[in-house]
């Protein structure tokens, strides 16, 4: 969970507890094949929270943990919603109200349905019978992984950081290593990740030194999840709207804090307008064109990490410019600010882009361009060398 | 403190914010025990005890105004800053954000009235007991003056003695 959101959960009063929180994360390690550099969060202060959704990796003891989707689930019972564990199989339509089918047949109709599935989830793919105008999102196929290392091993090689992997091979566009519990999750993002990339991954030195010993261990379990890239034609209809990955999400970042934030555009629209598409339309639709706005934002962002990871000479500019602003501890500068909320999905992606266009930025990573890579023929080294 | 634990932790006695400080965000306690202590001439006075969900320094999200008191902690504490950036840029675009700050603020005034009215009534010589009308004055008088400037005093008390 992004930094932005975990600070605006707590100023809504939803203060997590250590027993969602798997970790708490502090800073961030860039992994180049030039160097890595240990950004830390601006506060020095653990704001990023690496939590499990569901149930957590196969095979996991559960018993003392509670996972995040079943406390917001406990937090919305406690305030009296009544709360139905049950499959949703079909969303109809029955007279003027949308019809939900679950638990093998059973109907209800209901005067509002927000549909927060994942685009991972067989509900939506073919359709939704209640609303025809909406097409199914456009999806990316990611990898995600668990290693079972057990926390002492986890704090000697990864400690309370997250690894960021900007590593210049084919059809990646960045890993994670994101410690939680016991568990340390590998998250891989690219254009269709396949086996080939994830094995060309885990045989990098830089992912390999990051395990214990320097040995890649073996999948708790492993999916390859797919990813809303592009947003649906029309994520709401009448007494209809859709929240999360089948709806308007960030690209690739904060996944949780974007549902949130529609959930919270939906909401409002409900409760001071209504519940018709044109309601939607008026009062949902322009937090969804924000957003896709700093998703189409974000793919220029993209871009230009993309331009790093294929070129070397622009790696250890940014390398040199990174560890000096961290050798700084007073400042939390150009460079650093705009890893931080690219890896993190705290700031909007405009954000992002306009620091990276400040005259300042620009000048920093010059200078930083020519005296990395002079001092990279003269044999020196910046961050944490290769 | 776990692993899961978010925030930053302080050891006993340990400050988090100092009076007189700049402010740019605002604390949300997730564990342990704070003193709010306001510092005057003749010495140090307790203002308040804060426990695990409690806010503070929220005053500097909406003024540019000096922190008015020091928070330290008592044992352990851990404490989740918030930015002012970053809860200001959200306002913008989900103004009921605000409300749980709000209802807060609000919650503070009327205790601080409370505490006020208390100590008014401990320390002020008894109203002269006269026509209704006398007798109406006195009471507005022991409720700080006009309705106006009641509020106005109350928000102000609450700055004094909360905005840390």
């Amino acid at each position: 969970m992004s930094e932005s959101l975990v600070q605006l959960l707590a100023s809504e009063g939803i203060n997590l507890p250590t027993e969602v929180v798997e970790r708490g994360i502090e800073a961030y390690m860039l992994h180049m094949d030039v160097g890595s550099v240990r950004i830390r969060t601006p506060s020095e202060e653990k704001r990023i929270a690496g939590v499990f959704r569901g149930n957590g990796p196969r095979g996991s003891e559960r018993s003392l943990r509670v996972g995040f989707d079943r406390y917001l689930l406990e937090l919305a019972a406690s305030s009296r919603v009544r709360v139905i564990r049950s499959l949703v199989t079909r969303v109809g339509w029955h007279e003027d109200r949308p019809e939900i089918e679950h638990g093998g047949g059973r109907r209800a109709s209901y005067d509002l349905v927000a549909l927060a599935a994942g685009v991972n989830s067989q509900l939506l793919q073919n359709g939704c019978e209640a609303a025809p105008a909406y097409t199914f999102p456009g999806t990316l196929t990611s990898f995600i992984s668990e290693f079972h290392l057990g926390q002492a091993a986890i704090q000697a090689s990864l400690g309370d950081a997250m690894h960021i992997f900007l590593l210049d091979l084919p059809r990646l566009e960045f890993a994670a290593l994101i410690p939680k519990g016991d568990y340390v999750t590998l998250c891989v993002l690219g254009h269709d990740v396949d086996e080939t990339v994830v094995d060309a991954l885990l045989a990098a030195p830089e992912v390999r030194r990051c395990f214990p010993g320097g040995k890649v261990p073996q999948m708790a379990c492993h999916c390859f999840p797919r990813l809303n890239v592009r947003p649906p034609a029309q994520p709401y209809a009448d007494r209809l709207v859709w929240i999360g990955d089948c709806g308007v999400a960030r690209l690739y970042k904060d996944g949780i804090g974007s549902a949130y934030r529609m959930a919270k555009a939906a909401a409002r629209t409900v409760a001071f307008h209504g519940v018709s598409a044109k309601d939607f339309e008026a009062h949902y639709l322009p937090t969804c064109r924000t957003m896709n706005w700093d998703n189409t934002l974000a793919r220029l962002v993209f871009m230009s990490t993309t331009l790093i990871q294929k070129l070397r000479p622009l790696r250890r500019g940014v390398l040199r410019m990174t560890s000096t602003e961290q050798a700084n501890r007073e400042k939390f500068d150009h460079m650093s600010s705009v890893l931080w909320d690219v890896f993190t999905g705290s700031a909007p992606y405009r954000d992002v882009l306009v620091r990276s266009c400040h005259p300042g930025f620009i000048a920093s990573l010059t200078w930083n361009l020519v005296a990395g890579n002079a001092g990279a023929l003269a044999g020196k080294r910046y961050g944490d060398g290769p | 403190m776990t692993e899961g634990a978010l925030g930053k932790t302080y050891s006993s006695g340990e400050l988090i914010v100092r009076q007189g400080d700049e402010g740019n965000c605002m604390y949300v306690v997730q564990a342990g025990e704070l003193e709010v202590v306001r510092e005057e001439h003749d010495g140090n006075v307790r203002v308040a005890l804060m426990n695990a969900g409690d806010i503070f320094g929220e005053m500097s999200i909406f003024e540019r105004e000096l922190r008015s008191a020091t928070v330290r902690a008592l044992g352990e504490a851990r404490v989740l800053s918030v930015d002012k950036k970053t809860f200001l840029r959200r306002i913008q675009e989900d103004p009921p954000l605000a409300f749980n700050l709000v209802k807060i603020m609000s919650h503070r005034i009327r205790r601080l009235t409370e505490d006020l009215a208390t100590l008014k009534a401990k320390t002020s010589p008894p109203a002269p007991r006269a026509n209704g009308q006398e007798r109406r004055s006195g009471r507005d008088r022991r409720h700080g003056g006009g309705r106006r400037s009641g509020v106005d005093r109350r928000a102000s008390a609450a700055g004094r003695g909360r905005n840390a």
